[in-house]
């Protein structure tokens, strides 16, 4: 009796501190496969010669010296520095000074936040299909303004090669800047007002308030909008596809569909794997440090 | 209110109250301009948008673009308008979404109250495996969805959807339940209550708002992906993102630009009407997404 109740006990054990583990597992173990092995497998992929179908040949760093050769990839990573650093310098600007302003104890400030961030949920299609036209100098703005009777007012950035990825800063802007005024808000409103009033009571300007004090006290928030930002523009896809589609030509080639296409409608799907570790590396150098910074905080 | 804003300090006179006002509305019109674009146009005929009237309202009133957008438009080789990818999109969140909210509560409970050696390096893996960009999965899962028989299936694309879901799911409950008090399931520990009795009767029953937020942001993600579903769906199974931007691109004829817009509005009113009824989750789901602590 005795010896069965306690080994009954025992299996009870072993589930009790089992069960949590099992429960987590599945979720683990997709992530493992369908996540790491993954990244491994296209890893793999961009040192062979696959083409159409993934071929197991290894060719060593071929697709990569391929890949830094090729023109179109030029473009996409010029495209996605010229891309990347305006939209993250304008969202951020736009957002502080948005954030900075709602914070005066506005009337109706939610009403204003809720139309200031409503684009978030929007698809980038939808987005890109709105502003496509807008944007299109035969019915958007240019076609308005001269039934207006300017007649020589001309905007045909979207058309011209030189100034079709500025078109994209536009849309890209217009969608996320009300975020990044979300976060800065947020951390307006975490600041400590003893210091602020310390300060004031010592004469110090408006101006120098902000700059000199709740400026620097917002770089959690800088480095988060910094963050969410880098890692959206690196991966850029739907909007260039709504928008332009790439074009006029490769103007707008970004690397995210730099890889799209030359994986599966160019058929060199060893370039197109190296595009893709090429874009993971550069992401994983921004988002490693900080979901590490952020969890080493947390315990 | 309680709420700690920096302008209980700071004053300004009425002069500057009248700029921040001037700007701030400019500033509404111009995040409201696209809508704008889309809801007047999507209501008026061709030729009007044609002779340079985009920004004026119709002149003649229509909801032939709507009509036309959601049941007749050409869709890269049927014209069966928007309706059946609408109806794909929903086959394809509703399962997606709950799947990845019950997994990440799950999963979010056994980070926080069940910890063992080494949860913080499994909650690191899920948490990097959200912001991968997603071209370094795209050639494998191609072929795994053809294994597995779901290729160009709703199927095969839920399943995407949830895989590379449960990361965010996860985060959000985690975060949550480290709120909650640990002693109330040590205690319940105590009393002999199981792993899942705990869950149901102690964790569930305050796990509302994360919930919400979980629900929220799932639904707005997968509606809006469009790089699995142009990737991994067929002509019959394209989600709604893929089926508008078909419909906006399709080079063949006249372009219909008051049947595009009322398209883009179609693919976008599921997401903005969760956004206006419950924009208070959407944002705290952002921002949990990205400002932590």
């Amino acid at each position: 009796m005795t010896t069965t109740t306690t080994r009954h006990r025992a299996g009870d054990d072993w589930l009790r501190n089992a069960l949590p583990k099992l429960v987590l597992s599945p979720s683990f173990a997709m992530v493992l496969i369908f996540v790491y092995g993954f990244i491994l497998f296209t890893f793999y992929l961009s040192f062979t010669d696959s083409r159409i179908l993934p071929s197991y040949g290894l060719v060593g760093w071929e697709n990569y010296t391929k890949l830094f050769s090729v023109r179109a990839w030029g473009i996409a990573v010029d495209n996605v520095l010229i891309f990347g650093s305006l939209y993250i310098v304008i969202c951020c600007a736009l957002g502080l000074m948005l954030a900075i302003l709602l914070d005066q104890q506005i009337r109706a400030e939610g009403f204003i936040r809720t139309i200031y961030l409503y684009p978030m949920a929007l698809s980038f299609i939808v987005t890109g299909t709105a502003w496509k036209w807008f944007l299109d100098p035969g019915i958007g703005l240019q076609a308005v303004v001269r039934s207006w009777g300017w007649e020589s007012f001309t905007f045909e950035w979207i058309k011209d090669s030189d100034m079709a990825i500025y078109s994209i800063v536009i849309a890209a802007v217009w969608q996320t800047s009300g975020f990044v005024m979300a976060m800065f808000l947020a951390g307006l409103r975490g600041i400590d007002n003893e210091v602020l009033k310390a300060a004031q009571i010592d004469g110090a300007s408006n101006w120098a308030l902000y700059r000199r004090i709740v400026i620097p006290q917002l770089r959690p928030a800088f480095m988060s909008a910094f963050v969410v930002l880098a890692h959206m523009a690196i991966k850029s896809y739907d909007l260039i596809i709504a928008l332009t589609g790439g074009g006029p030509g490769t103007a707008t080639e970004l690397p995210a569909t730099f890889m799209y296409s030359y994986t599966f409608t160019r058929n060199q799907m060893g370039i197109g794997a190296a595009s893709a570790t090429i874009m993971l590396m550069s992401i994983a150098a921004i988002m490693v440090p900080y979901i590490w910074s952020e969890l080493r905080e947390k315990k | 209110m309680s709420t700690n804003a920096s302008s209980q300090i700071i004053r300004t006179g009425s002069g500057a109250r009248f700029v921040i006002y001037t700007i701030l509305a400019l500033f509404c019109l111009y995040y409201l301009l696209p809508l704008y674009v889309m809801v007047v146009n999507s209501l008026k005929p061709l030729s009007e948008i044609q002779a340079g009237g985009m920004m004026a309202l119709p002149g003649d009133w229509t909801l032939e673009p709507w009509k036309s957008a959601w049941s007749t438009a050409q869709i890269g080789v049927a014209a069966t308008g928007l309706k059946p990818y609408f109806l794909n999109s929903i086959l394809m969140v509703v399962p997606a979404v709950a799947i990845s909210t019950v997994l990440g509560a799950l999963n979010g409970y056994v980070l926080t109250k069940w910890r063992f050696r080494g949860d913080t390096i499994v909650f690191g893996l899920l948490l990097f495996g959200c912001f991968i960009p997603f071209q370094m999965v795209l050639i494998p899962m191609a072929r795994m969805l053809g294994l597995m028989g779901l290729a160009g299936t709703v199927p095969g694309l839920i399943f995407v959807h949830l895989v590379y879901g449960i990361g965010f799911s996860t985060l959000y409950f985690r975060n949550y339940y480290q709120q909650f008090p640990t002693e109330l399931v040590r205690a319940a520990m105590i009393d002999g209550a199981g792993f899942f009795t705990i869950f149901y009767r102690i964790m569930l029953p305050s796990s509302g708002p994360i919930a919400v937020v979980c629900i929220i942001w799932q639904f707005t993600n997968i509606w809006n992906d469009f790089l699995f579903g142009a990737s991994f769906s067929d002509f019959d199974s394209q989600p709604m993102t893929v089926a508008l931007n078909n419909l906006v691109q399709s080079s063949t004829g006249v372009k219909e630009y008051n049947v595009h817009f009322a398209g883009a509005i179609m693919a976008a009113l599921p997401t903005l009407l969760v956004y206006i009824v419950a924009g208070r989750y959407f944002v705290r789901g952002l921002m949990a997404g990205s400002v932590k602590g």
